[in-house]
């Protein structure tokens, strides 16, 4: 089964855990450059959003990659994969994410992207206000559709 | 070298210079870095006797070597100077994200020396340190500082600044960053605002490297798991914020009312964090790394006072509300709101507009004083427009700037300044709570709470049960809470992480980090050695023991009311105790055995 990354920017404190936690899984120390999801916030407002790769399966950074280092995984897996050895460090997948979630890190001289972890995205274990979900398929949109469900209940227990 | 940078960045705005020097490893090691570092540095290039807002203080601005890593809740930096408050080597820390930026712009601190002939403000990014015109952000709030400086610089810098509070060196004026987080007390950005530092701007790139990432990792999750596992720390803050306390201190009775004038009220539920989460909250924010997020995003609609922002927390809940007389949290979280504007201290401006109140019942102040505003307690509007004619430098304003001591003494009575050192005493009464009496007097920046938080103990149920109004243990806790705290300062990390963690576990993340072996012992030592260091520079300045005390009306004045009618601060029964605890002879002198005990 495979899983995707929620995020629930209403849930999320600003505290760039999720960073922190990226940047020492891939390089085991804390340097922004390193981190593959970043937060934005809203100052004034008090509001912020962690933004990271969409895994996309129609993925420009995939279409436009000239020599297959970024390539859909295995079937299945939902997962835009990335191999350092097959790169040539054009950049052009920088160019074409939509989402600037691909960015290439000049001191490491590597692309950075999210690859999950390996399946264990560390952004969402050390997430202290459960900002970020890692879920199945199926169970994707549970925990927002239990928000709702929650609300439903309580309007009818007042209507009855 | 991890944790640590190695590099410390000295900018002299008198002369336009700016150095990068090596950080002294061998300080960094004995005093951590943050307050330590600071107080060190301070200690050894500031005259006691400088005048605080002259070119001869400095100011310093530093990180710990937790902050930028994800320790939890450790994202915070020192700021260090002789307060023109009081005279004190002072300091405050801060939250949000500026002190990891100034991390990962590769500074261990940075000292600000001189003063600049016109507004200024410093942009650094990485290597790149410039001294940059700011005529034209001169008389900005804090927020429209802000964004201006990411116009002028980069879309991502972080940013602290000074509002219009620190331009017109008010006394109890602050340093604030990322628009809602403060160095609020010991008048800090007085200081800023005297070299005429307008703001900082950062943008840092840079990695913090780790000696043991394995260690490292694991003493993080233990201290995480602990923190999450702490009703406080866990749960609490975040729910309510800090402002949960307005209900428990009352209920203790110690939720100081009117100016001191008694200790419990009935309508404290009105102002209490309970009470903010139903009406204002919008949702819990936190600092960087932080996993307890006890930062209150809220939103007022009442039209009187509407408006988006941070805060309150429950000192400034208290003495913008009962302390003044009030229990309309939406003009409690207004006049919070403009104090975050106009970079103002929270605690000593409500504290000190409670004072004016009291002065103006006793018939010493009047509406000739007062610009025609009536300064009854509880008069909601008149508090709101004191902290914009404070934050502005209008008429009677002018003189709250100044502080509570001052206004009162100016009158003729000082006594009815509720402050310790001329710095205001914040929201916790030590009639009810005896301990926190002894770490007021004992404190070396004068009425300060965060450090040496018995309350802790006293009253939130850490650690072993003891009875608030008892006096027997209190010096042992107050020299215990005070050397670590002045530790824990001095790593970048949050007060709020000992709802969970103490020195064990700081000093087995530091080890890890920074590969240089702290044990427990090792890192309370250098929480001692920060204290007694700030405690040998007061003296100097001229501190001397009959400062330690507190106002009479703690001392004689019985409570009124409530859970704690009748008491008084027994502080005679704990002095000599802690002074002794501490290794002081009797005039409150570090003896030499301790000195040497510290290596001081």
């Amino acid at each position: 089964m495979s899983k995707m990354l929620m995020i629930y920017p209403n849930k999320c404190t600003g505290c760039h855990n999720c960073e922190l936690a990226c940047s020492f899984e891939h390089e085991g120390s804390f340097r922004p450059g390193a981190t593959r999801v970043h937060t934005f916030t809203w100052e004034r407002e008090g509001f912020s959003v962690p933004l990271m790769c969409q895994q996309c399966d129609d993925a420009a950074c995939v279409n436009v990659c000239p020599t297959g280092a970024m390539h859909q995984g295995p079937a299945g897996s939902n997962l835009v994969e990335f191999s350092q050895d097959l790169c040539i460090g054009c950049k052009l997948c920088v160019i074409a994410c939509p989402f600037g979630s691909v960015r290439y890190d000049s001191v490491a001289k590597s692309i950075a992207k999210c690859d999950t972890c390996g399946g264990a995205p560390q952004c969402v274990a050390m997430c202290p206000s459960g900002a970020l979900e890692f879920v199945e398929d199926a169970e994707q949109t549970r925990s927002r559709k239990q928000v709702i469900a929650d609300k439903f209940k309580t309007i009818f227990e007042d209507v009855n | 070298m991890n944790g640590w940078t190695g590099t410390t960045l000295r900018v002299d705005l008198g002369r336009g210079t700016i150095t990068r020097e090596p950080t002294n490893m061998k300080v960094a090691h004995d005093y951590i870095g943050a307050r330590g570092m600071g107080v060190k540095i301070i200690s050894d290039e500031v005259d006691p006797h400088a005048d605080a807002l002259g070119p001869d203080n400095k100011l310093i601005f530093a990180p710990g070597p937790l902050t930028g890593t994800f320790a939890p809740s450790a994202g915070r930096y020192n700021v260090v100077t002789k307060s023109p408050l009081n005279g004190v080597i002072a300091g405050s820390n801060s939250g949000g994200v500026f002190g990891p930026e100034l991390k990962f712009a590769g500074y261990d601190a940075l000292i600000i020396e001189g003063q600049a002939k016109k507004p200024v403000f410093l942009w650094i990014k990485d290597d790149v340190v410039e001294i940059r015109d700011a005529s034209s952000l001169w008389g900005m709030t804090v927020a429209d500082t802000t964004e201006a400086l990411r116009e002028k610089t980069e879309p991502d810098a972080k940013v602290a600044c000074i509002g219009p509070a620190g331009e017109n060196l008010s006394l109890i004026a602050s340093i604030m960053n990322e628009m809602h987080r403060a160095a609020g007390r010991t008048g800090v950005g007085a200081v800023m605002g005297s070299k005429k530092l307008k703001a900082i701007a950062v943008v840092g790139t840079g990695a913090i490297t780790v000696a043991d990432p394995v260690a490292f990792k694991a003493a993080v999750m233990d201290s995480r798991d602990k923190i999450h596992a702490n009703p406080v720390g866990g749960a609490g803050l975040k729910a309510y914020g800090t402002d949960v306390l307005v209900n428990i201190l009352n209920q203790s009775g110690a939720l100081p009312v009117n100016n001191y004038q008694d200790a419990y009220s009935p309508v404290a539920d009105k102002i209490g964090g309970e009470s903010l989460a139903a009406n204002q909250l919008v949702r819990p924010k936190g600092c960087f790394a932080c996993v307890i997020s006890c930062g209150r995003a809220t939103k007022v609609t009442n039209p009187l006072y509407a408006g988006v922002g941070e805060g309150p927390e429950y000192e400034s809940a208290w003495a913008f509300g009962v302390d003044s007389g009030i229990d309309n949290l939406d003009a409690i979280i207004k006049a919070n709101y403009l104090c975050n504007e106009y970079g103002l201290d929270t605690i000593s401006m409500g504290a000190t507009i409670a004072c004016a109140m009291e002065l103006y019942e006793l018939g010493l102040l009047t509406k000739k004083d007062t610009d025609g505003l009536d300064l009854s307690f509880g008069n909601v509007a008149s508090m709101v427009e004191m902290v914009r004619k404070t934050g502005v430098g209008e008429g009677f304003g002018k003189r709250l700037a100044a502080g509570s001591y001052r206004l009162a003494e100016s009158v003729g009575r000082a006594d009815l300044s509720m402050t310790v050192k001329k710095q205001e005493m914040p929201a916790y009464d030590p009639r009810g709570v005896q301990g926190i009496g002894l770490n007021y007097a004992t404190n070396n920046r004068g009425g300060c709470h965060v450090r040496g938080y018995t309350i802790a103990v006293e009253v939130l149920g850490q650690g072993a049960p003891t009875d608030p109004h008892a006096t027997e243990g209190k010096a042992a806790l107050g020299v215990a809470f005070q050397d670590l705290t002045s530790a824990l300062d001095s790593t970048g990390s949050c007060l709020f992480a000992t709802f969970g963690i103490g020195g064990a576990e700081l000093a087995s993340m530091l080890s890890a980090l920074t590969g240089v072996e702290y044990s427990v012992d090792d890192f309370m030592k250098a929480g001692a050695r920060v204290f007694n260091l700030e405690r040998l520079w007061n003296l100097k300045v001229g501190y001397t023991a009959a400062d330690d005390t507190l106002p009479p009306r703690i001392l004689t004045e019985p409570i009124k009311t409530g859970p704690s009618k009748g008491e008084v601060n027994h502080l005679e029964e704990m002095l000599p105790e802690y002074y002794s605890l501490r290794g002081w002879d009797e005039n409150g002198v570090p003896t030499p055995a301790k000195l040497a005990e510290l290596s001081l």
